[in-house]
């Protein structure tokens, strides 16, 4: 059982995301056929590709959003959908679910930001509530995150006073209090005006260049995804199909599905 | 006949003293309403399958069937399985059942209406489910229908006279007795009806103000 805040000791070569064999349909709809995925912790990866491709299923998995109807999914070496018990792995419960996602956070494309409370609030409510600190550690904070996504003057507004970048960075810096080894991006500037996008990249930037949380970050942004990421790995069709350095996949991708998905997104 | 003031001004104060009965029977039924209604609209949401179903065939049941059989039924039945109630506690139990039907309902839709997103959220910050109720989806599905349940509220006030029919002495029993002791209904019927007005009237004006409140905010 980790400890109930800070750092979770996690044996070194454990990659924090392992996904081997993972399906997930919709209906009819087959959304992850068979994908296999591993992310080292510390590493900052962007998934991109074409809308439908599966990207953002991948994250929901990560975050027990949704099921895998196949595959297994391990965080920090711990199936997610089983535990051990008596030499055999049965069905996870509550407590195990809760101790699985604990290492993990996520920012949305719609921020979800519970509008009936005050930014600080907002940020304040799991970390007192789940890691149990008392209201004026979980204020300093949520205090010290607001700052560093630039809303230290926006403590007392609400969701609805602010513009849809101030509402992102809020729901970075409410996902952040919870300290989670893995954050989750989930095309958090698509909803945004094109004017708001650059305020909230600026937070992405500075979190990928200064933190050693891993990131796993589904976004549009090509250029932002060349610029911050350690590793891209492009999707299609539910399947990985190029999994590189930025670089290699944007000077000179081997596959002729990255190539006509690069070629459209940079004419476009 | 000719309408007698000095006899109206004469009953007032009976009628005013049956008024709060009345009033006190609505306001406790209209509580035990919003409580029983938050539980079967949180009950049919269970995780177990069974509860779900009970909790909705009851609510339909009760839906669909008169208020004052309910009343009847429990005034007339409970006591032969041992339980014994006043008249009073026995109608603001029936009110309360019959209209926890409805605010179950209204609380139904004021909980659909809060967007997936809000859960996700909340399960994504590791909330526990019952904090998630309580901080997160109530805070939000709740003051939308504060005005579809205060509508039950004056329904209910307005259907509280079939009280009489178990002895409860409200507004409409005072007004039967008061007719049967001097022979005039005139004047007693006329002025349960005016005080009904008054009441419904200043009660629909409170939940409009709340709702303009609510909206501000």
């Amino acid at each position: 059982m980790p400890p109930a805040d800070g750092p979770v000791q996690v044996p070194p070569g454990t990659p924090i995301v392992r996904m081997r064999g993972v399906r997930k349909a919709f209906g009819d709809a087959l959304v992850l056929d068979g994908l296999d995925l591993d992310v080292p912790a510390g590493q900052k990866v962007a998934l991109i590709g074409p809308s439908g491709a599966g990207k953002s299923t991948v994250l929901r998995i990560l975050m027990t959003l949704e099921r895998v109807d196949a595959g297994t999914v391990e965080i920090a070496g711990e199936p997610m959908w089983t535990m051990p018990r008596g030499g055999r792995a049965v069905p996870a419960d509550r407590a195990h679910l809760r101790s699985v996602r604990r290492r993990v956070g996520m920012v949305f494309q719609h921020f979800n930001l519970f509008p009936h409370m005050t930014v600080l609030r907002n940020v304040t409510e799991a970390p007192r509530h789940v890691l149990g600190l008392a209201r004026d550690a979980a204020e300093a904070r949520a205090r010290e995150l607001l700052e560093l996504v630039g809303l230290a003057d926006k403590l007392e507004a609400y969701p609805s006073e602010l513009s849809g970048g101030q509402q992102q960075r809020a729901a970075i810096a409410r996902a952040l209090a919870m300290r989670p080894e893995l954050m989750l991006f989930d095309e958090v500037t698509s909803a945004l005006d094109p004017e708001l996008v650059d305020e909230v990249l600026g937070v992405l930037r500075r979190l990928a260049r200064e933190s050693r949380m891993t990131l796993l970050i589904v976004t549009h942004e090509i250029g932002f995804a060349r610029e911050i990421a350690d590793r891209v790995v492009f999707m299609d069709g539910g399947r990985i199909v190029e999994d590189d350095a930025p670089e290699a996949i944007f000077t000179n991708p081997r596959n002729e599905r990255t190539r006509r998905f690069l070629r459209s997104v940079l004419r476009g | 006949m000719i309408f007698d003031w000095a006899f109206a001004v004469s009953i007032l104060p009976d009628l005013g003293r049956a008024l709060g009965v009345t009033v006190r029977a609505t306001l406790a039924g209209m509580a035990l309403a919003l409580a029983l209604g938050l539980a079967w609209a949180l009950l049919r949401r269970a995780p177990a399958r069974a509860v779900r179903l009970a909790v909705f065939w009851g609510v339909e049941f009760v839906r669909s069937t008169p208020l004052l059989v309910q009343i009847y039924f429990l005034f007339f039945v409970l006591p032969g399985a041992g339980i014994t109630l006043s008249p009073f506690a026995t109608g603001v139990l029936a009110l309360g059942l019959h209209y926890s039907a409805y605010t179950a309902e209204v609380y139904r839709a004021g909980i659909e209406a809060v967007p997936r997103g809000q859960w996700e959220a909340a399960w994504a910050l590791g909330l526990s489910p019952g904090h998630t109720w309580r901080a997160v989806v109530l805070p939000q599905a709740i003051p939308p229908v504060v005005p579809a349940l205060g509508n039950y509220l004056v329904a209910m006030f307005k259907d509280s006279p079939m009280l009489a029919g178990i002895t409860v002495v409200e507004l409409l029993q005072t007004a039967k007795l008061i007719g049967a002791e001097t022979f005039r209904y005139l004047e007693p019927l006329t002025l349960v009806g005016l005080l009904f007005l008054a009441v419904s009237l200043v009660s629909a004006r409170a939940i409009r103000h709340l709702e303009r409140r609510l909206a501000a905010r």
